[in-house]
């Protein structure tokens, strides 16, 4: 192995989503500051591989922080100790040699685990299906250019869209709420005229099917802002709040 | 079989018109009759899902993510190209068509590219539509900017992150069919073969990834987005979970194998920091439109780069071609960070890097304005590195980004199994041997969005409405196959992981048949990938058994495909005596060490036909046959 850092892992297993879990400990030898957090724990993987046991099973697939596959608690945060980074972007560089770390899966109602650090997360799928989208067929389109949007506003919509979609938020939340993931989708289309003839009906739908999946209310912690890796501003449910008081003062 | 690319007669320009009204259509009170798979749900096949579903089709979708939104299109950052024009710079359907077929260095289907610069018009409206939020100006009008091998502004784009927001466009267009019950979506299931009956494609058999169990799915045709197969190389800028199993598997089951070499080297990636390394990240070429590109003048130079003053500096690429200066196209510019890397230029601790300095633009602009326009970048690169790109010139290196080559299609997308399809990264495709910067974006949403739509109800139409069995011999002897093979893999319970195995095919990829190639190379490299292969089924260690969520099952079986394929790419390699684009064969070169190409003998898609285990492939060539572009060396000076 290629470095001189030495850890400790307190690994969250479980064998399936049936099988109760436990904490397993690990060594973490000959760590490398410049491995990511996850290239330290394929090299973990890799020993245990080697002596014929089951390796830790994590969702990951891009390793640049885009993708929004990783999903783990590191140390009692979401994503671990780096504001603004995905696990596989988190570089060992912020650890101490001889630490103990601690890793989880999501813990949330609505994100049941699969395995080890593996959760189901189609709860978000299925808000998005209820109404995260414009309803337009391909081809019956105008010219890009006929629909101007203020620079302003398709700033704010773009800074909304960088949600990945990962459940940091989710997972920081004391009430297990998923209002940053869905305001931020919501607002993305609120801000933009081709999302405005929808918008009663999509806030309506999606907050629905929010709330059947299992996730909580929001009680304005705001947690999901200081753990979401993207830096989704809590002002996004502020304004899904005033699109859904205006759903329901108004109607359709 | 004879290849015939059904490409249309007449003039260029009213082929695609014509072609399409020509296509049969089918009675939208027939369309919901029809069954067709989608595997993969990046761009291709989550435009190609939702548009075919609009159309009434029973569409069923497999990702093996546990979202359709995670495929890798998701990390395509820099932005789409479309003759829109909006510049007023010169910019037309022919322009992008002409500056794509001479980027491929002349190896691509004139009639496909022409189609591709026609419809990228639409997928803009089409994304705006959708609401995908791009780069605008104070006027409320799309920005644009110029990019890699192109000299006009037509490249869309929404801050680093043009991917994701195409791909969720696409993704929410997809919701949309599946709230109203016309798309079935499995996600965390990996396609492991296609099902033939009759000579025709019709269904797959499927993993359930968190079970393991095998299911059978049946269709009246199957679609391939799979993307690319450029993991072969072990470290590269794919998503860990990019494989070549679906196009594989339908390749050993009669589909050609188109231009399997032609693989793209991205020129602006972060270098190799140690071997622990499991994936290569790429800094957006969008980068060379401000960075400029040096080296030190004195080999073996140690001083920081901001203490190498400006005349001990050599900007190569504006050296070398000045008219096109640090915007050539990749494959050129790739090439020459190699030459002179391997010339002792290189810097940093491996001297396998080059320098891409901001500090111009910085001081043109402010580091306000580059942050506007390149800060998730300059956050990311910060974050791999440590070190602050607004401070100090970035360390870059070429790395493995996308394959050209991919399973063979016709005009109409379909391979050689009538009824299987191939879109997006996963075809062989319109970018020949070279693909230019934002162009993969558009190629995949143009093929599923536009052109399947029409070409699929053209082949459906005269195929039986009636549903399909899944339960007939040629389903049931499929999944055995497939149960059988998940067993030879845990049954070897040899020493060595899969991760090693594909380390190793990585690192003999490379040094074989990477940005350099020769025959000798490529000859040592076929005996070794066939030991490797032998070592691979008689030493593998795969712990675990079937019936569960299993990584290192699921990576076995795609390392098995990637040794397979890796094979074909490298006699692929060695069949081209020339130069083209991505594959620079080191005997065949100018004597300023570009490309040489030799039109006479290889203007011909090498499309490659799978003969049995351990049997040599037979070539087929559809000769290229270009009636508007005249070929000529490529030049960017």
């Amino acid at each position: 192995m290629s470095g001189n850092m030495n850890l400790t892992l307190k690994v969250w297993r479980q064998k399936n989503a049936k099988e109760s879990g436990r904490f397993e400990t690990y060594a973490a030898k000959g760590v490398s500051p410049d491995m990511s957090f996850l290239e330290m724990l394929d090299v973990v993987n890799e020993d245990l591989t080697k002596a014929a046991k089951d390796p830790i099973a994590f969702d990951h697939d891009c390793r640049e922080g885009i993708c929004g596959s990783c999903s783990m608690y590191i140390n009692g945060r979401a994503h671990g100790p780096v504001k603004g980074v995905t696990a596989c972007q988190l570089h060992m560089r912020s650890f101490a040699d001889g630490e103990t770390i601690i890793i989880e899966p999501w813990r949330a109602a609505a994100f049941p685990v699969i395995r080890d650090l593996i959760v189901d997360r189609q709860a978000f799928d299925k808000i998005q299906q209820a109404g995260g989208f414009v309803s337009v067929n391909t081809g019956s389109t105008p010219d890009a250019n006929s629909i101007p949007v203020s620079k302003v506003n398709a700033d704010e919509a773009f800074n909304s869209a960088a949600c990945i979609g990962c459940g940091a938020c989710v997972a920081a939340c004391k009430n297990s709420s998923a209002m940053l993931f869905l305001s931020a989708k919501v607002s993305q289309y609120a801000l933009l005229p081709q999302g405005r003839v929808e918008a009663k009906k999509r806030v309506m739908d999606m907050l629905k099917v929010h709330d059947d999946a299992g996730f909580g209310a929001c009680t304005n912690t705001e947690a999901c802002e200081a753990e979401c890796p993207k830096g989704i501003s809590v002002t996004n449910i502020a304004r899904l709040n005033r699109e859904y008081a205006a759903a329901m003062l108004v109607g359709e | 079989m004879k290849l015939d690319s059904k490409i249309p007669s007449g003039p260029l320009s009213e082929k695609w018109d014509n072609h399409k009204f020509k296509c049969k259509l089918v009675n939208p009170s027939n369309k919901r009759k029809y069954d067709v798979i989608i595997v993969g749900t990046g761009l291709a096949g989550a435009s190609a899902a939702a548009s075919l579903a609009e159309l009434g089709y029973n569409v069923k979708t497999f990702c093996f993510q546990d979202s359709p939104r995670r495929a890798h299109s998701i990390a395509a950052q820099g932005g789409i190209n479309a003759a829109k024009n909006y510049r007023n710079d010169g910019d037309s359907v022919y322009r992008l068509f002409y500056d794509t077929v001479k980027g491929g260095d002349y190896r691509a289907r004139e009639a496909n590219v022409h189609r591709l610069a026609q419809v990228s018009v639409n997928i803009i409206d089409q994304c705006v539509a959708q609401g995908v939020p791009f780069a605008r100006e104070y006027g409320g009008l799309l920005d644009n900017r110029s990019f890699g091998g192109a000299q006009v502004s037509r490249t869309f784009y929404a801050k680093g992150q043009t991917g994701q927001q195409l791909l969720l466009g696409a993704y929410s267009a997809m919701n949309r069919m599946i709230g109203e019950g016309k798309i079935q979506s499995y996600t965390r299931h990996e396609m492991l073969e296609v099902v033939m009956v009759d000579g025709q494609a019709r269904g797959i058999i499927a993993r359930d990834l968190v079970t393991g169990e095998i299911e059978r799915h049946s269709a009246h045709a199957v679609v391939l987005a799979t993307g690319g197969y450029g993991n072969v190389f072990y470290l590269t800028t794919y998503a860990r979970g990019s494989n070549a199993t679906a196009i594989w598997r339908a390749h050993k089951k009669g589909a050609y194998f188109g231009n399997p070499c032609f693989t793209q080297i991205h020129p602006t990636c972060i270098p190799v920091s140690g071997d622990h390394q499991s994936k290569l990240t790429l800094m957006s070429e969008s980068l060379r439109n401000d960075g400029r590109i040096w080296v030190p003048k004195q080999k073996g130079d140690t001083r920081k780069p901001v203490d190498i003053p400006e005349s001990e500096r050599d900007y190569y690429l504006e050296r070398r071609y000045p008219s096109f200066g640090n915007l050539v196209p990749r494959d050129i510019a790739s090439r020459a960070a190699k030459d002179i890397c391997d010339n002792g230029y290189g810097v940093g601790n491996t001297g396998l890097a080059v320098y891409l300095d901001f500090s111009d633009v910085i001081k043109r602009t402010g580091e306000k304005a580059v942050e506007a326009k390149y800060g998730n970048l300059f956050d990311m690169y910060k974050q791999i590195t440590g070190e602050n790109p607004y401070k100090t010139p970035m360390m870059i290196y070429p790395a493995v980004h996308y394959t050209m080559g991919g399973l063979w299609v016709d005009y109409n997308l379909m391979t050689t199994i009538p009824g299987l399809y191939a879109c997006g990264e996963a075809n062989f495709s319109d970018h020949g041997a070279n693909r230019l910067g934002a162009s993969a974006l558009m190629q995949g949403l143009a093929d599923g969005y536009f052109v399947l739509p029409y070409t699929i109800g053209d082949y459906l139409s005269d195929v039986e409405r009636t549903p399909i069995a899944n339960d007939s011999p040629e389903f049931m002897d499929a999944e055995q196959k497939v149960k059988d093979r998940l067993q030879k893999l845990l049954n070897i319970k040899g020493k060595k992981t899969v991760h090693e195995f594909h380390r190793e095919l990585g690192l003999l990829m490379w040094n074989h048949c990477g940005m350099g190639r020769t025959a000798e190379g490529l000859n040592a490299g076929i005996e070794n990938i066939k030991k490797l292969r032998t070592d691979f089924w008689e030493n593998l260690l795969v712990p675990g058994i079937e019936q569960e969520l299993n990584q290192n099952l699921e990576k076995a079986g795609r390392v098995a495909d990637f040794l397979e394929l890796g094979e074909l790419m490298m006699v692929d390699a060695l069949n081209r005596n020339e130069s083209c684009g991505g594959h620079f064969r080191e005997e065949y070169q100018t004597p300023e060490n570009e490309a040489l190409r030799d039109d006479e003998g290889y203007a011909y898609v090498a499309a490659w036909e799978y003969k049995g285990d351990n049997q040599p492939h037979e070539l087929h060539k559809e000769d290229l046959v270009f009636e508007s572009v005249k070929l000529t060396q490529r030049s960017y000076k």
